[in-house]
C-alpha cells in the first residue's frame, strides 16, 4: 500500500491507539519560548512531575524581548518577569536554553539552523508557526500551553489522525517572484479556513527547485489557511542543509540517518483527501490588501471588487478596507507606506536579508519610511555582519537590529504607530497585529525592500 | 479542568467571521505567567473601538454562551484566548466552524465548542442581536435547546466528552499507557539522530 509522508510519520509515532480514543502520539522534539510556557512548567510543579527527556527540548527567548542594542535591559516589567521565569524554569527542570549569546533566536529559525530539525520527526511548540519545520519532512505543528505541559511531562500528545491535502506548485518563478508570493496566492485562493482539519504536503517542480529557506517560508504560512502543519518530502537539498550543523549526526550515523530519512518521502501515486494544483509561472508579486492573509492580490492588480462577495465575507472585506484605509477597486501599486519590516520566522533568514540588501545596496530608502531589519537569530545576524549586510542596511537608512520576533507581533517596543502603513515580510496582517491601529501589507522581502526605496508599494523586479 | 455537563444562559453574539485569537486577546496581554486574569481584556480592541460591541453592552453581561460566525479562533496558538473567554464567563461557543488549535485548546479547558449548520448559526446570531436569546447547551445529550422547544443536535468527540464530563486530564491518560510508550522509545533509539543536550555527537 502506498503512503504519503504525513501518514508515514503518523504511523511511525503512534504508541497506543484504543478504539474510539485519540492516538497517543510520541513527540520527538519541542521548542519552548517565554510567552507560552510559564503556565506549563507550573502545571508540572502542581503535579510534582519532572520533564520526561531534556534532550528532546530546547528553549529560547524570542517573542517579547527587545531588539534594541542594549537588549539585556528589559524595561517592560511583565516581559522581564516572563524572561526570568523561563530562565528559572529551564534551570529548575534542566531544560537546555539558547539564551543570549548562546544561539538565541526565533524558535523556528534556531531549530533548523542548529540541525535539531530533522526529517521524519514529530515537532511541536507553543506557537502556530511551528509548521515551518515541515520543510524538512517533519510533522510539525503548533500547540497550546496545556499541551506544552503534556509534552514536557510525557513526551506525547493525544491526537486524532489529520486529513491530508496535496498542494502541487508547478512551473517556475519569474524574476522578482518568490515562494512568499506563492504561499500568499494559495491562501488567497482557498481562504484562511480553507485547509482547516488538514495537514498539507507541498509537492511539484517549483518546490523541488527551492532552497530550504524558501521551503520554510512556504510551510511556515500553512497555518494561515487553517492547516495545522505543512510538510515537504525530504530530498538531497534537505540533507545537504542539515549536514555539518551543530546537532546533526556524523560519520556512520550520518549515512544511517539519510537512509532512514529517505524512507519518509511520499510514495509515488500515494493518495490524499484533497488535491490542489497551482501554477507559479504566471504568478506576480503578491501583497495583502485587507486584515487577514487571505485578502491578498497581485501587487499589479486593483483591490478585488466587493461586488463579487456576499454576506459575511462582504461585510468582513468592507470592514478590512475601512481599517486599512483603502477603497474598493483601488490600485495597490503606488500606495504610500510609512514603515517597512524584514524579519520574522517567515522571512528573517540570511537569504531574506541578502535579497533585501541586494536591492538596497548603494541606495537610500525614502525619507518617509522607517525600516526595521530584524535577523531571525544571532547566527543570522552574525552571518549578515560577516557579509557586510549590516553596513548596506545602515547606509541605506534602515535599522539593523538584534534578533527576535519583533514587529511580527509587536509584543515588545517594535510597534507600527496607529494609522501608519507597514509593508512587512511577516505572516499576519490582523487588525492591530503590528501595534494598535497599525496597517499591514504582507509581502516578500524583495517587495518590502523595493517599496521602502520608493516610499510606496513597488515592484522589486527592476532592482534585481 | 472545569467539568461540564450542561449550561443554560442568555447568548452573546459576535457577528464577525474569521475571529482570530489576536482579536480575542491582543498580544499586549500575553505577558502573564499564570492562567488567571485575562477576562478583563477579552476582545479588548473591539471593545475599545466600538461601544456597541456586544461584550460592552449591559444586556449581554454574564452570558455563558457565545455564538459567532464562521471559522472562529483562527491564527495564533495562544491558549490565553481560551483563558480570556473562560475568565469572562463563557462556557460554550456555537459556530459553523472552529480553527484546529483553538479547538484543541478549548477541549483542554472544558470550554465546549458546538458546531452547527451555517444557516442555524446565522439565525441564532440574528436572534441574539434582536432581543434576548436564551439557550441550553447540553453536552450529555449533545443538543442545543431554545426556550421555544426548538432543538439542534451536534456532534462531539466521544473521548473529549468523557474527559470534559469527568475532568480527566491528558497527562493522566497518557501516563496510564506508560508501558507502550517506553517500549516505543526503546525501539526508537536506533533511529534517533539528535539530542539537544549533546552537540556534535
Amino acid at each position: 500500500m502506498t503512503q504519503n509522508i504525513i501518514e508515514k510519520i503518523w504511523d511511525r509515532h503512534v504508541t497506543t491507539q484504543l478504539e474510539g480514543h485519540p492516538a497517543v502520539l510520541a513527540i520527538d522534539f519541542m521548542l519552548i519560548h517565554e510567552v507560552t510556557s510559564a503556565q506549563a512548567f507550573q502545571a508540572l510543579r502542581d503535579k510534582n512531575l519532572e520533564v520526561f527527556d531534556r534532550g528532546r527540548l530546547l528553549a529560547t527567548l524570542d517573542h517579547s524581548i527587545p531588539t534594541r542594542p542594549n537588549r539585556l535591559e528589559i524595561y517592560d516589567e511583565a516581559a522581564r518577569t516572563q524572561v526570568e521565569t523561563l530562565r528559572k524554569n529551564c534551570a529548575d527542570f534542566g531544560v537546555p536554553i539558547a539564551d543570549y549569546d548562546q544561539g538565541q533566536g526565533i524558535v523556528h529559525v534556531i531549530g533548523p539552523e542548529s540541525g535539531l530539525t530533522q526529517p521524519g520527526m514529530t515537532i511541536v511548540c507553543g506557537d502556530s508557526h511551528t509548521s515551518t519545520h515541515g520543510a524538512f519532512g517533519a510533522l510539525a505543528f503548533g500547540i497550546g500551553t496545556s499541551e506544552v505541559a503534556t509534552v514536557l511531562a510525557s513526551g506525547c500528545l493525544l491526537q486524532q489522525a489529520p486529513r491530508t491535502m496535496k498542494v502541487e506548485f508547478t512551473g517556475s518563478f519569474q524574476k522578482g517572484v518568490y515562494p512568499k508570493d506563492a504561499i500568499l496566492k494559495l491562501i488567497a485562493e482557498i481562504g484562511i479556513g480553507g485547509a482547516t482539519g488538514h495537514v498539507i504536503e507541498y509537492t511539484g517542480e517549483a518546490i523541488r527547485s527551492m532552497r530550504m529557506d524558501e521551503r520554510m517560508t512556504i510551510c511556515n504560512m500553512s497555518i494561515e489557511c487553517g492547516a495545522r502543519a505543512g510538510v515537504i518530502s525530504p530530498d538531497r537539498v534537505t540533507f545537504d542543509f542539515i549536514k555539518g550543523k551543530k546537532f546533526a549526526p556524523r560519520e556512520a550515523d550520518w549515512d544511517r540517518a539519510v537512509v532512514y530519512w529517505e524512507s519518509f518521502a511520499s510514495d509515488e501515486n500515494c493518495a490524499y483527501d484533497r488535491e490542489i494544483v497551482i501554477d507559479v509561472s504566471d504568478l506576480k508579486p503578491m501583497v495583502t490588501w485587507g486584515t487577514n492573509p487571505g485578502q491578498a492580490a497581485a501587487i499589479t492588480d486593483r483591490i478585488p471588487g466587493l461586488a463579487t462577495l456576499s454576506g459575511s465575507e462582504k461585510q468582513s472585506a468592507k470592514q478590512a478596507l475601512e481599517y486599512i484605509g483603502l477603497t474598493d477597486g483601488q490600485e495597490l501599486l503606488g500606495t504610500p507606506i510609512d514603515w517597512a519590516f524584514v524579519g520574522s520566522c517567515t522571512n528573517g533568514r540570511i537569504e531574506d536579508l541578502r535579497v533585501a540588501a541586494s536591492i538596497l545596496r548603494g541606495k537610500k530608502i525614502s525619507p518617509a519610511v522607517t525600516f526595521y531589519v530584524v535577523p531571525g537569530s544571532e547566527e543570522v545576524r552574525r552571518q549578515a555582519i560577516a557579509e557586510g549586510l549590516d553596513v548596506v542596511f545602515r547606509d541605506a537608512g534602515a535599522d539593523f537590529r538584534m534578533p527576535g520576533c519583533s514587529m511580527c507581533l509587536a509584543m515588545n517596543d517594535d510597534q507600527v504607530p496607529a494609522g501608519k502603513r507597514c509593508v512587512s515580510s511577516s505572516n499576519r496582517n490582523f487588525v492591530g497585529r503590528q501595534g494598535n491601529g497599525s496597517r499591514t501589507h504582507l509581502a516578500s522581502p524583495a517587495t518590502v525592500a523595493a517599496s521602502a526605496l520608493e516610499g510606496k508599494l513597488a515592484l522589486c523586479e527592476k532592482y534585481l | 479542568m472545569q467539568k461540564f455537563t450542561s449550561v443554560t444562559s442568555h447568548v452573546v453574539p459576535v457577528p464577525i467571521r474569521d475571529v482570530d485569537t489576536d482579536m480575542i486577546i491582543p498580544a499586549d496581554f500575553l505577558k502573564g505567567v499564570t492562567r488567571e486574569g485575562y477576562g478583563a481584556n477579552v476582545f479588548k480592541r473591539l471593545r475599545d473601538q466600538d461601544p456597541n460591541f456586544p461584550f460592552n453592552q449591559q444586556q449581554y453581561q454574564g452570558a455563558k454562551i457565545l455564538v459567532a460566525d464562521d471559522n472562529f479562533g483562527c491564527g495564533s496558538s495562544r491558549e490565553h484566548a481560551v483563558w480570556a473567554l473562560a475568565d469572562w464567563g463563557i462556557r460554550a461557543i456555537i459556530s459553523s466552524s472552529f480553527a484546529d488549535i483553538f479547538s484543541s485548546n478549548c477541549g483542554k479547558n472544558g470550554l465546549v465548542l458546538v458546531d452547527l449548520e451555517k444557516e442555524i448559526v446565522q439565525q441564532l446570531l440574528e436572534s441574539a442581536q434582536e432581543k434576548e436569546l436564551r439557550a441550553t447547551v447540553d453536552l450529555i445529550n449533545q443538543v442545543v435547546e431554545l426556550p421555544s422547544g426548538q432543538k439542534y443536535s451536534f456532534q462531539y468527540d466521544p473521548f473529549r466528552k468523557h474527559c470534559i464530563m469527568s475532568g480527566l486530564d491528558d497527562i493522566d491518560y497518557i501516563r496510564s499507557h506508560e508501558a507502550a510508550i517506553s517500549a516505543f522509545r526503546t525501539e526508537q533509539a536506533e533511529t534517533t539522530f539528535f539530542s539537544s543536550t549533546q552537540a556534535n555527537r
